[in-house]
C-alpha cells in the first residue's frame, strides 16, 4: 500500500491532502472546543465532538525542534518539527535550507509533490518575512 | 497476593544469526532461559512474545515450540515490550492466571542484510503525515537531542559520556560487539550521522535473542537459584499529543515513578540501573524521567564517569548495552532484564558487578522517543 493510497482510505485526513494538491495549507479544528489538531481527525481528539472543520492555515510557523544530515553532494536534508502559529507542532522537511538552520528559526509553508502522488506541505526559512 | 520472580534469564550468544531462522533464536533462547532456571518446556504455563516474533501473536511461537498454555500476552510496545511482558507476567501470576511464564525475543536484522532500522510503513492514520518526510531512527531521536541541547544545554560532550561509560563495560564482555574503550573525543569526533547524533551515539545492528522465564513464589521457591523478585513496574505510553509536541520528556516520567511508589523505593536506593539505549539520548531522557536528577539536569549527571561501575554513582548497562554489546532484532529491552538479573544474582563479569547488588532497576524505551513509544520501568529485588 502506498502512501497517497493510505492518504485515501484514511478519509478523516483526506481534505487536508486535498488542500496540498491545490496549494492550500489547512488545519483540522473543532468548532465545538475551538481547538487545532494534527494530524487531522474526524473526531476532536481534545474534547471528542466531530465538528472538524478544515481551515486554511496561516502557513507560518517556527522550528521547534530538528535534525540534520548532511551528505556530500546532496542538498542539506533537514527532517524538523515545526510549530504553526495556531498551535500545533507537525512533522516536516525544511527544504533549501542553510548550514545555519536552527531551532526558533521562523519559517513558511510551501508544498512538494511526492513521487507516490501526495502533496507534501515543507516549509522554508522565513527570517526576513515572518 | 502472590509475588513474582525472575528465575531464568538468557542472552543468546550470537550476534550475527547465519542459516539460524527467527524462530529458531526464540526457542534456542527459550530453552536457554528454561535451563537457567533449572526447568523445562513442560512446566511453561504462559507465553509472552512482541512483534518481532514470526506469525500472529503468540500463536506461531506456541505451535513452532509444541507447547501448551493457558495464558499469552502479545503486548506491542517495541523494544520495551519485554519489560511489559515482564510487568504483566507477575500481574498475571499473581491473578492466578499462570505459574510458569516464558517471555522470549529473536531477531536477525544483521544475517537480513539490514543496516540500520527503518520504521515499518503500517497502515495507521498517521503513516503519511510522517512517511512523506521518510524520517530515519537517527534523525527522529536526533530530533529530542536537539530539543534537549537547546532547552537544557546539553552537549555533545555529555552525551558521549553515556557511550564512554557503556565501553568501559563491554571491554569486559567477551561477545560485545564493541568492545574497544572509547573517549569523549572519539564519541565527538565520529562522524555526524544525523547532527547532532553521531555514529557512536548511536546502538549496535544484531542479531540474537533472549528469554526470562518469571514464575510464582511456590515455583521459585521450590528451584536452586537466587530470587530475583519484581517488585515494582509502571507502564506508558506518549505520543504527539495531536499537535502537542514535548521531545523532552518520555513516557517513562508516567512509568518510572509508578514503579517506584509500588516498590516503596526511590531513585536514590537503586544500586544499579539498565537503561535502554538505542541512543545516547535516549539514556539521558530516561535517567531524568526516572528520577535519577532533575529535568535538564541530566547531561551533568551523566558525565565524569557517573554511570561507569566501580566509578559512579549509577552503575549502568554493565553488558556494554545496546551501545556496545548488542540489540537484538533492534529491540534492546529484553537484554536489559537480563544484565539487571545477573547483577542481582551477583553473575555479572566480576570487573563490572556491582557489590551487594540487591536492589536494581531495569528500563526500556520502545518505539521512537520523537512520535509514539511505549517506557517500561521494573525495579526488582534480589531476596
Amino acid at each position: 500500500m502506498t502512501l497517497a493510497d493510505l492518504a485515501a482510505v484514511n478519509f478523516d485526513a483526506l481534505p487536508f491532502w486535498q488542500g496540498t494538491e491545490a496549494g492550500d495549507f489547512l488545519i483540522a479544528r473543532c468548532e465545538s472546543c475551538g481547538e487545532a489538531h494534527h494530524y487531522p481527525r474526524a473526531i476532536c481528539p481534545f474534547c471528542r465532538s466531530e465538528a472538524i472543520r478544515f481551515v486554511p492555515a496561516s502557513g507560518k510557523g517556527v522550528i521547534y525542534s530538528l535534525a540534520v544530515t548532511r551528505i556530500p553532494e546532496k542538498p542539506l536534508r533537514v527532517v524538523a518539527y515545526v510549530t504553526l502559529e495556531e498551535g500545533p507542532t507537525i512533522m516536516t522537511q525544511i527544504v533549501d535550507a542553510d548550514d545555519a538552520v536552527a531551532i526558533g528559526d521562523p519559517v513558511r509553508v510551501d508544498f512538494q509533490k511526492h513521487p507516490e502522488g501526495l502533496t507534501a506541505a515543507v516549509f522554508r526559512l522565513a527570517r526576513d518575512t515572518n | 497476593m502472590s509475588a513474582a520472580y525472575i528465575m531464568g534469564a538468557y542472552e543468546h550468544p550470537t550476534r550475527k544469526a547465519e542459516g539460524i531462522s527467527v524462530a529458531q533464536l526464540h526457542m534456542q533462547s527459550a530453552a536457554g532461559a528454561l535451563a537457567d532456571a533449572g526447568l523445562s518446556f513442560d512446566d511453561v504455563d504462559g507465553y509472552f512474545c512482541a512483534g518481532d516474533a514470526p506469525g500472529l501473536g503468540a500463536m506461531s511461537m506456541l505451535e513452532y515450540m509444541n507447547l501448551d498454555v493457558h495464558h499469552v500476552d502479545s503486548t506491542e510496545t517495541g523494544g520495551s515490550s519485554y519489560l511489559i511482558h515482564v510487568a504483566h507476567a507477575a500481574q498475571a501470576i499473581a491473578a492466578g492466571k499462570c505459574n510458569v511464564a516464558l517471555i522470549t525475543l529473536a531477531g536477525r536484522p544483521r544475517a537480513a542484510g539490514m543496516k540500520s532500522a527503518k520504521m515499518p510503513p503500517s497502515p495507521t492514520p498517521d503513516t503519511p503525515f510522517e512517511g512523506l518526510f521518510a524520517p530515519s531512527v537517527v534523525e527522529m531521536y536526533g530530533m529530542v537531542a536537539a530539543r534537549h541541547m537547546y532547552e537544557f544545554g546539553t552537549t555533545s560532550e555529555q552525551l558521549a559520556w553515556i557511550k564512554v561509560a557503556a565501553s568501559q563495560h563491554a571491554q569486559h564482555n567477551e561477545r560485545a560487539m564493541l568492545r574497544k574503550v572509547v573517549t569523549v573525543d572519539d564519541v565527538v569526533n565520529s562522524p555526524l550521522v544525523s547532527a547532532p547524533l553521531h555514529r557512536l551515539d548511536c546502538c549496535v545492528v544484531s542479531d540474537g535473542g533472549g528469554a526470562l522465564v518469571v514464575t510464582s513464589e511456590a515455583v521459585a521457591k521450590s528451584l536452586n537459584r537466587p530470587l530475583v523478585k519484581v517488585r515494582g513496574n509502571g507502564e506508558a505510553v506518549k505520543h504527539p499529543s495531536a499537535g502537542r509536541v514535548d521531545l523532552t520528556t518520555s513516557a517513562g516520567a508516567i512509568s518510572g515513578p509508578r514503579a517506584f511508589a509500588e516498590a516503596g523505593v526511590t531513585p536514590a536506593d537503586i544500586k544499579y540501573a539498565s537503561i535502554y539505549d538505542s541512543f545516547t539520548i535516549t539514556v539521558l531522557v530516561a535517567l531524568e524521567d526516572l528520577g535519577f536528577c532533575e529535568k535538564g539536569k541530566g547531561g551533568a549527571f551523566v558525565a565524569d564517569g557517573n554511570l561507569i561501575s566501580g566509578q559512579g554513582k549509577l552503575p549502568f548497562n554493565t553488558d556494554g548495552g545496546g551501545l556496545c554489546n548488542n540489540h537484538p532484532s533492534n529491540r534492546g529491552g529484553m537484554t536489559k532484564v537480563i544484565e539487571a538479573v545477573r547483577q542481582l544474582r551477583g553473575e555479572a563479569h566480576p570487573a563490572v558487578q556491582v557489590p551487594g547488588c540487591d536492589l536494581a532497576l531495569a528500563h526500556g524505551t520502545g518505539g521512537s522517543l520523537a512520535t509514539r513509544h511505549g517506557s517500561a520501568t521494573l525495579i526488582l529485588e534480589r531476596l
